[in-house]
């Protein structure tokens, strides 16, 4: 299991990766973007996404981003996250070219339309609405960041901290965010599919090329402090069931630890053999759905367990329910099958990812900017030499009562 | 110096060849179609039962049925199947559609001798603990509370009984009380009578060879039983056009469904109103994007689809907007049905959506899961695969006249129903 490819990179800076897939009629093209909601102005959060939507609304030499892509057989997204923002399409490997010459255009500049920037400032409300505030339980990670960063902008969510900020959005904002982040330098090209190296090569400097190179952006942001005290926070909300929320600091996506904090949140919550279901869903009967995951964000990260309460179960029975089961990892090794389990379906998984030139296409790109995209290629190694000491470890290392945040979210009684 | 006003040349896409599915029969005489493909060393293997919503004989019997072939076995308890499976890093995975009901693993060819057993047993050998059904019943209700909660979920309910009416089996609108009224012994007879080798299919998708066909005979080649399956052909669907309102006080959007009652794939016209939805409201281009989202600013996002299943076909479209441009909204939707029926299609738009549709369709047939899934979308409306043949060619040569006369036959604003839940 190998993802082969080969990397140059142009004067300007752009790192360019491709990798080679013959079996599929289609190339994917991925642009990375170093810039994520973290790298925002804490008065104007929600700006890295806002922008991703402009990216949409005309470039340079082209009006209409969309249109002449879809002419061409072409399908794309895009997505913002508090790390990256990333770009991919697909195109029809006859059709390549149109790509090189719509992403290229709008890294040269974008069109900067005033028309744009109105629509897609209610578009992107319309979307905080949907998504975080007409939805049961939508509002949680509004309330979560900010309780479990105080100092670091993983405070605030991708979308903003709230919608007055989306409002007042400036195209003064706009231009000066494309300047300082959206230049060659500050890049990843990443392409996977049914051409050549030979072709990439031509194409990318051919379009890419002549991009001038950006500023450097040395991020300097500030750490997060260990946390000292258990915080917590109790809200009523219009919901049918008491949710709760335990929220602990734990390492980044790029510390060898992750591997261990990954596997660790797979015991607890991968699958309906894992502990948390069999324990507290199935057997104690405490929550009708009960997860935990291990956040991959690249500063220090959330390991969340999260679950809805069963009905005529108390606050305090649930995270007892929750803190047994925490204990058990911190004072008790995992077995050897229950370790070869976990470590199997990530191989799995990994295996299934690869099916896919998209996926590829990313894993190469958030390993290149994580410093080699051939990173990509020993995740699997990095699973499997992971060690029932270090998951105990780590379990110790995050399992304690003063690095929790924990929210309580309770059904309004009427 | 480079002209980036230039638009590189476009190139036609003249060929996309679908790979076909090759048949095998076990002895039992279940066929195994398959679909060697793709480039990693695994698989799928999904096995359809005549168990879906159109099989069963009250509401939510056959979900309940498909989820507790998860929860005991007489040899095995939920956990031990749950295991099972993990340990050898497979998903194993159960669901019902409209018209089946599956269960599905994704395994390494490595691990298939070791998981297929547990497959094999839970679909033989389900006893339906009567401890895991309370608990499935209990979560599953809350989690239905949870969801009733979400405009989108109670419009998607209440339109496919606005479509269908509340006795047919695709438009029955799920209420809390189906829950207390589902009995665990309705659901066991269900599993009995409708999971057998009757009307069963095998599909195998990914890198299958002559190993996987061996394994696949060995597990399931013993399985028999004939289905008494139930016959709903005798429901006919009710379908209330007109104005339909739900409010929801609090409301900060509202979800806005419109559509009709439509014909199957196996309909002349069904490939060419592919192409008519895709124009109105069926990509990020469309009409109805390009007005209500990227024009106004009322949604973050509206979309259209034509849907077929085996014994009926409809048209829909649906968008959450903000509460106070409800009205505003829907004017806009008529506007662009007026227009799609009235006024004829540029020739540079109507190339614009052939060549977007003929490369979505090159992506829809990339990779051996997705083939298996395009060969699941003729099976099961007793297609061949011709109708792909057709689509490509009604997508290559429909007309502006064409679409303006189909949009106007087919999508008669008077025959739409019409719901809004929210405020307006």
């Amino acid at each position: 299991m190998s993802i082969l490819f080969k990397k140059f990179t142009l004067e300007n800076g752009l790192r360019v990766i491709f990798h080679e897939d013959r079996s599929t009629p289609l190339v994917c093209m991925n642009v990375l973007y170093d810039v994520g909601a973290r790298d925002e102005d804490p008065e104007r959060t929600g700006f890295a996404h806002l922008f991703e939507h402009l990216m949409f609304g005309g470039s340079l030499n082209i009006p209409n981003y969309d249109e002449p892509l879809q002419r061409v057989g072409g399908e794309n997204n895009a997505f913002t996250s508090n790390d990256i923002t990333n770009y991919y399409l697909t195109v029809p490997a006859a059709n390549l070219e149109t790509a090189f010459w719509l992403e290229s255009d709008r890294m040269l500049s974008l069109g900067f339309s005033e028309k744009s920037l109105e629509v897609q400032r209610n578009v992107v409300i319309e979307e905080f609405k949907q998504r975080y505030l007409n939805q049961p339980y939508g509002d949680i990670w509004l309330l979560l960041r900010p309780l479990v960063y105080k100092v670091h902008p993983y405070l605030w969510d991708t979308i903003g901290k709230e919608i007055s900020q989306i409002s007042e959005a400036k195209m003064e904002d706009v231009k000066a965010f494309f300047k300082k982040f959206y230049c060659p330098n500050n890049a990843i090209l990443v392409l996977t599919g049914n051409t050549s190296l030979e072709e990439v090569k031509k194409l990318s400097e051919k379009w890419f090329g002549v991009i001038p190179k950006g500023p450097e952006n040395k991020r300097n942001l500030p750490a997060e402090p260990e946390q000292k005290e258990a915080r917590s926070l109790t809200v009523q909300r219009d919901v049918p069931i008491d949710a709760i929320y335990k929220v602990y600091h734990m390492c980044s996506r790029k510390d060898k630890e992750y591997y261990s904090v990954d596997l660790l949140s797979d015991i607890l919550s991968d699958g309906s053999s894992s502990r948390l279901y069999n324990e507290l869903v199935k057997s104690k009967k405490l929550f009708s759905e009960l997860n935990a995951f291990a956040d991959d964000s690249f500063d220090k990260g959330m390991f969340v367990v999260s679950g809805k309460l069963s009905a005529g179960v108390s606050m305090e029975a649930a995270e007892k329910g929750i803190e047994e089961e925490l204990l058990k990892l911190v004072n008790g090794k995992v077995s050897e099958k229950e370790l070869q389990k976990v470590k199997n379906k990530v191989e799995a998984t990994l295996e299934f990812s690869e099916i896919n030139i998209m996926n590829k296409a990313l894993n190469l790109a958030v390993s290149e900017l994580f410093g080699d995209a051939d990173l990509a290629n020993h995740e699997a190694e990095k699973y499997l030499a992971v060690t029932a000491a270090q998951i105990q470890q780590q379990a110790n290392q995050i399992f304690r009562k003063e690095n929790c945040s924990t929210l309580y979210y309770l059904a309004k009684k009427n | 110096m480079l002209n980036r006003t230039q638009t590189p040349a476009i190139n036609e896409i003249k060929k996309a060849e679908i790979i076909r599915a090759s048949e095998f029969r076990l002895k039992n005489n279940i066929p195994v179609y398959y679909i060697n493909a793709g480039t990693q060393d695994l698989v799928r293997i999904e096995i359809l039962f005549p168990a879906g919503m159109w099989q069963q004989t009250a509401p939510l019997v056959g979900s309940a049925a498909s989820a507790m072939l998860n929860e005991g076995t007489s040899k095995l308890s939920s956990k031990l199947i749950a295991e099972a499976v993990d340990y050898y890093g497979a998903f194993l995975h159960t669901e019902i559609t409209h018209d089946f009901a599956s269960v599905s693993i994704h395994s390494l060819n490595k691990h298939l001798p070791n998981v297929l057993p547990v497959v094999e047993e839970i679909i033989s050998n389900s006893i339906f603990p009567k401890d895991e059904w309370s608990i499935y019943v209990q979560n599953k209700k809350q989690s239905f509370i949870v969801n009733n909660k979400k405009v989108s979920f109670v419009s998607r309910k209440k339109f496919a009984e606005l479509l269908f009416g509340n006795n047919h089996p695709y438009g029955h609108n799920v209420t809390e009380a189906d829950f207390d009224k589902l009995k665990r012994e309705e659901a066991f007879d269900f599993y009995k009578r409708n999971y057998t080798s009757k009307d069963t299919i095998i599909i195998a998708s990914g890198r299958v060879t002559d190993a996987t066909l061996k394994l696949l005979e060995k597990h399931f080649g013993g399985m028999n039983g004939s289905a008494l399956v139930k016959d709903q052909q005798a429901v006919k669907s009710t379908a209330q056009p007109g104005v339909h309102y739900v409010e929801k006080k609090d409301a900060l959007q509202s979800s806005i469904r419109m559509g009709k009652m439509l014909f199957t794939k196996d309909h002349p016209d069904y490939p060419s109103m592919l192409v008519v939805n895709t124009i109105f409201g069926g990509y990020f281009g469309s009409r109805l994007m390009s007005n209500i989202r990227e024009d106004k600013g009322y949604t973050y996002g509206i979309g259209s689809a034509i849907v077929s299943f085996s014994k009926a076909g409809y048209f829909t479209l649906s968008t959450e907007v903000a509460a106070e441009v409800t009205n505003n909204a829907i004017k806009e939707i008529y506007f662009e049905l007026d227009k799609l029926q009235n006024e004829k299609i540029s020739e540079s738009e109507l190339a614009l959506v052939r060549n977007y549709m003929l490369g979505t369709f090159l992506r829809s047939i990339d990779g051996p899961f997705a083939l298996a899934d395009r060969f699941k979308g003729i099976y099961f409306c007793g297609l061949g695969y011709e109708y792909y043949e057709r689509y490509v060619e009604a997508i290559r040569t429909i007309t502006a006249e064409k679409i303006m006369d189909l949009a106007g036959r087919h999508l008669k604003k008077e025959e739409m129903i019409e719901l809004v839940v929210g405020k307006k």
